[in-house]
């Protein structure tokens, strides 16, 4: 066992990695079991595998049906869900702090015991393909699955996390427990408590849960990441309504690439500030980020959002436009190349960074003060790096100087080596 | 029932609830959590849509989204820059009965953020080229609506259940009414109900209740106006007389939302804590209730299918919503009818009522975990007339609810023979 400051770190014999953080502000706890799976690690024809699976995690095991423990975290008041991403999938449960041994039985018991029922898993196929039908209504849901099936040659971020269409209706219950056994064990987790817990009694509730299960030695393929972007491709879609969305990809570094930091502040200072929040725990708006006041203001776009992710290998950074609709798609994009050059010949302050460092110091503080939020922190920067990325994030930044930045903008936002993905708006 | 899960006294209540009255009309409640770094503020005015005239539907909703576009004192960069420069949010939005208001910021920044939201409440200035700016994002938004499935199903709802009720008509406006508002609408609508008689605010996180009232009586304490108009009276509302069914044909949509609703009990009133009971077994508690049980675990013929119970003021709705694939549509109404009736008519089980009871009991600890939702709260305690110990109270009260009550409820408001059902979605 090591401790810091607030933290009780342990790694149990079968290699099942354990965080946990003391908070005594409410009389409850978070539990979270991240397992280092993602759509990151399907291949074509298999997509969505770590999403369904994900599903039947809620299916009941040998030893619990569904209900059992859908009822027995709902009688307590608890909360829980689960998340897929690209790099991960996470479980996790909010409840009183005094039944937080009922969350920590369940994660043992479907770490390894989910049933995979045949007539579950094609149930569960229709509900994953209406949850697909629901996204594929949003049409800038369809740019974005268009414009990132074209940032990639190979890597599997190409793909939605859903998963494609044809694979939904071709996976079977084999590919799916196949997934679950080949990922789903202690050497390939991490399990985070924060709450009104005590250290030792919760570490040796988790030993006696978790220690006997064993740890396959499998070591599940890495894809081959892709730092840089294909040539400039553009890519075009049209739908019914009246407006026009545009989405303009470049490549961008990994969380634990030197440059991230300084592309958080250059994504701030153009878009606004993101937070690393999960849970709604606050925002700051974008209204005198840079395009915000060059784009929106000025009437060539309506709306316009940033996004980088934090993930393990090269992702994109996304710039998401709604045109004005007295405005051409041409116009736009120039004045949007006008405000990058700018940005990349140097015309930075220090006043700039300065705020995005405040934004973030004041994003991590709204974040506090939700327990089952802190129990994400505790796991999310572990998928890409460790605790310390996360403590050390707003230090980080505020070491970011403006050169950082300019290298940062003219390395990256490279209008040679971009997506430009557009949604028109079919004339009726 | 089982041992409480949790103490009472970790809810708000009235030993820790401060209310203070100012002179010119306003009321604060704030409640501390000195854990927090941070500081929740939210609010409202008694003026909302139900204020606008016929033809200039929206107008409520374009007044409070112009407040951040300058003041007597601050044009809209500078006043957006001062807000966001101190990683602080502040928004203003307006509802049916109520223009609200929302902001966060650090600590030491509560002063700056309690002064802004006052003089953009008393000082707007309504610039024209912002005003006509914020109309092109408005009038994007409606049409982003119009192909929104969700968005339609939704209006189309209101529209056939509310008939010649104020609150058929679209908040937001329509795209003729929005471009018929003026910038003297604008101001007039402002000079005319914008004033600090009823206007409540609530604080909450790490201030101390004295300074609170302090800084409040500094800032909107000070604010002297006397409104010239009264929000006028809601009429009487009788829900239809037979069931009616309404479609919004979208092209190019995989999924259809769809919504099967009645008349909901009047919020806080003697039967609205049985019907929330009744709710949580109908479409809640644990997958989404007997709902999802029925259409999404064994039928799988939804991502979502659930009840809400709303709150508010008016006459609001009860309602089953979910999103289905369009060749579903007429399985899952069935299915949803079926569970309708089993609902009015046979008692819910005692192992049912126990296990939702103890949910809505246990979760009590959660619901206040963050500021906002707290601020929320307290705000509610207001607008509703309850005891400052109502959540504390709310065990004993959920306690002695009967499954005959819940039927009895149910029976009263879910007629099946006068249900409005909507969807939106490939045309039928």
């Amino acid at each position: 066992m090591s401790k810091t400051a607030e933290l009780f770190l342990y790694t149990l014999d079968n290699g099942l990695r354990v965080i946990l953080k003391p908070i005594h502000t409410a009389p409850i706890a978070t539990n979270w079991v991240w397992y280092n799976v993602g759509s990151r690690n399907e291949f074509p024809g298999k997509t969505g595998l770590s999403h369904w699976v994900e599903h039947m995690q809620f299916k009941g095991t040998s030893q619990r049906t569904a209900s059992d423990m859908d009822h027995a975290i709902a009688r307590l008041g608890g909360m829980w869900n689960a998340f897929t991403s690209n790099d991960f999938t996470t479980y996790l449960e909010t409840l009183p702090a005094n039944s937080l041994h009922l969350a920590l039985e369940i994660e043992a018991d479907r770490m390894r015991n989910s049933l995979f029922d045949p007539s579950e898993v094609e149930t569960e196929r229709t509900v994953i393909l209406s949850e697909r039908e629901g996204s594929e209504n949003e049409p800038r849901w369809l740019l974005s699955e268009a414009v990132n099936r074209l940032a990639y040659k190979h890597h599997p971020y190409a793909h939605e996390v859903i998963g494609e269409r044809a694979d939904l209706i071709a996976l079977t219950r084999e590919d799916l427990f196949n997934h679950y056994q080949h990922h789903y064990h202690p050497g390939n987790a991490l399990l985070c408590v924060a709450g009104d817990i005590e250290p030792e009694p919760t570490i040796d509730l988790i030993r006696s849960l978790f220690g006997s299960i064993q740890a396959p030695l499998n070591q599940p393929a890495q894809p081959e990441s892709e730092s840089e972007l294909p040539d400039f491709q553009r890519v075009e879609l049209s739908g019914p309504g009246e407006t026009t969305y545009l989405q303009v990809a470049y490549r961008a570094p990994q969380a634990n690439h030197a440059d991230f930091f300084a592309f958080t502040i250059l994504d701030s200072l153009l878009a606004g500030p993101s937070s690393l929040n999960m849970f709604g725990c606050g925002s700051v708006s974008n209204r005198t980020s840079r395009l915000y006041l060059n784009l929106v203001e000025t009437e060539y776009a309506v709306a316009l959002a940033g996004g980088l992710n934090a993930s393990i290998d090269p992702n994109t950074y996304d710039l998401y436009l709604t045109l004005h609709p007295t405005r051409q798609v041409q116009d736009l994009l120039e004045r949007l190349d006008d405000q990058l050059n700018q940005v990349r010949s140097g015309q930075i302050t220090q006043a700039e960074l300065d705020k995005a460092v405040k934004q973030s110091r004041a994003l991590f503080a709204y974040g506090s003060d939700n327990i089952t939020n802190q129990g994400f922190w505790l796991g999310y920067a572990n998928v890409f790096a460790n605790y310390n990325w996360f403590t050390s994030y707003v230090d980080r930044l505020a070491s970011v100087t403006i050169e950082d930045v300019i290298r940062v903008a003219n390395h990256y936002l490279d209008p040679n080596h971009r997506v430009i993905g557009i949604y028109h708006p079919e004339q009726e | 029932m089982s041992e409480p899960l949790f103490s009472k006294q970790t809810l708000p209540g009235r030993d820790d609830i401060t209310r203070h009255v100012y002179a010119n009309g306003v009321t604060l409640l704030t409640r501390p959590n000195f854990s927090s770094p941070a500081v929740v503020v939210r609010g409202y005015l008694p003026v909302g849509a139900v204020s606008n005239p016929t033809e200039k539907l929206g107008l409520a909703a374009f007044v409070a989204s112009c407040l951040m576009t300058g003041t007597s004192q601050h044009d809209f960069r500078s006043l957006n820059d001062l807000i966001e420069s101190l990683g602080a949010s502040l928004s203003f939005s307006a509802g049916v009965l109520s223009t609200n208001f929302a902001g966060q910021c650090l600590l030491e920044d509560l002063p700056t953020l309690l002064a802004l939201i006052t003089e953009v409440l008393s000082q707007p200035t309504f610039p024209e080229r912002q005003a006509n700016r914020l109309r092109a994002q408005i009038l994007t938004a409606l049409d982003i609506q119009a192909q929104n499935t969700a968005d339609q199903a939704d209006e189309t709802f209101d529209k056939l259940f509310y008939a010649a009720h104020p609150y058929a008509l679209p908040g937001n406006g329509t795209p003729q009414s929005i471009r018929a508002i003026t910038l003297d609408n604008l101001k007039n609508f402002h000079a005319n109900y914008f004033s600090p008689l009823e206007l409540v605010i609530s604080v909450v996180g790490g201030v101390k209740p004295d300074d609170a009232i302090r800084m409040v009586d500094n800032t909107l304490g000070a604010w002297q106006k006397t409104a010239s108009q009264q929000q006028p009276e809601l009429p009487p509302f009788t829900p239809p007389a037979k069931s009616l069914r309404g479609h919004v044909a979208l092209k190019a949509k995989s999924q259809t939302d769809l919504i099967v609703g009645t008349l909901a009990p009047a919020t806080m009133g003697e039967e609205f804590n049985i019907a929330s009971l009744g709710n949580n077994i109908l479409g809640v508690f644990g997958m989404m209730g007997r709902i999802g049980e029925n259409v999404r675990e064994k039928s799988g013929l939804a991502y979502y299918a659930q009840s809400v119970l709303s709150n508010g003021l008016g006459p609001v709705p009860w309602q089953v919503v979910a999103g289905v694939n369009p060749d579903n549509l007429g399985r899952a109404i069935d299915l949803i009818l079926d569970e309708l009736r089993r609902f009015t008519s046979e008692p819910v089980s005692e192992e049912e009522l126990d296990d939702s009871r103890t949910q809505m009991i246990g979760r009590l600890p959660l619901s206040f975990e963050t500021n906002s939702a707290t601020a929320q709260a307290l705000l509610n305690l207001e607008r509703y007339k309850l005891d400052f110990d109502y959540y504390r109270d709310l065990p004993d009260i959920l306690a002695k609810i009967t499954p005959q009550q819940i039927l009895e409820v149910a029976r009263h408001y879910w007629q099946l023979d006068r249900l409005v059902i909507t969807s939106s979605g490939r045309a039928l």
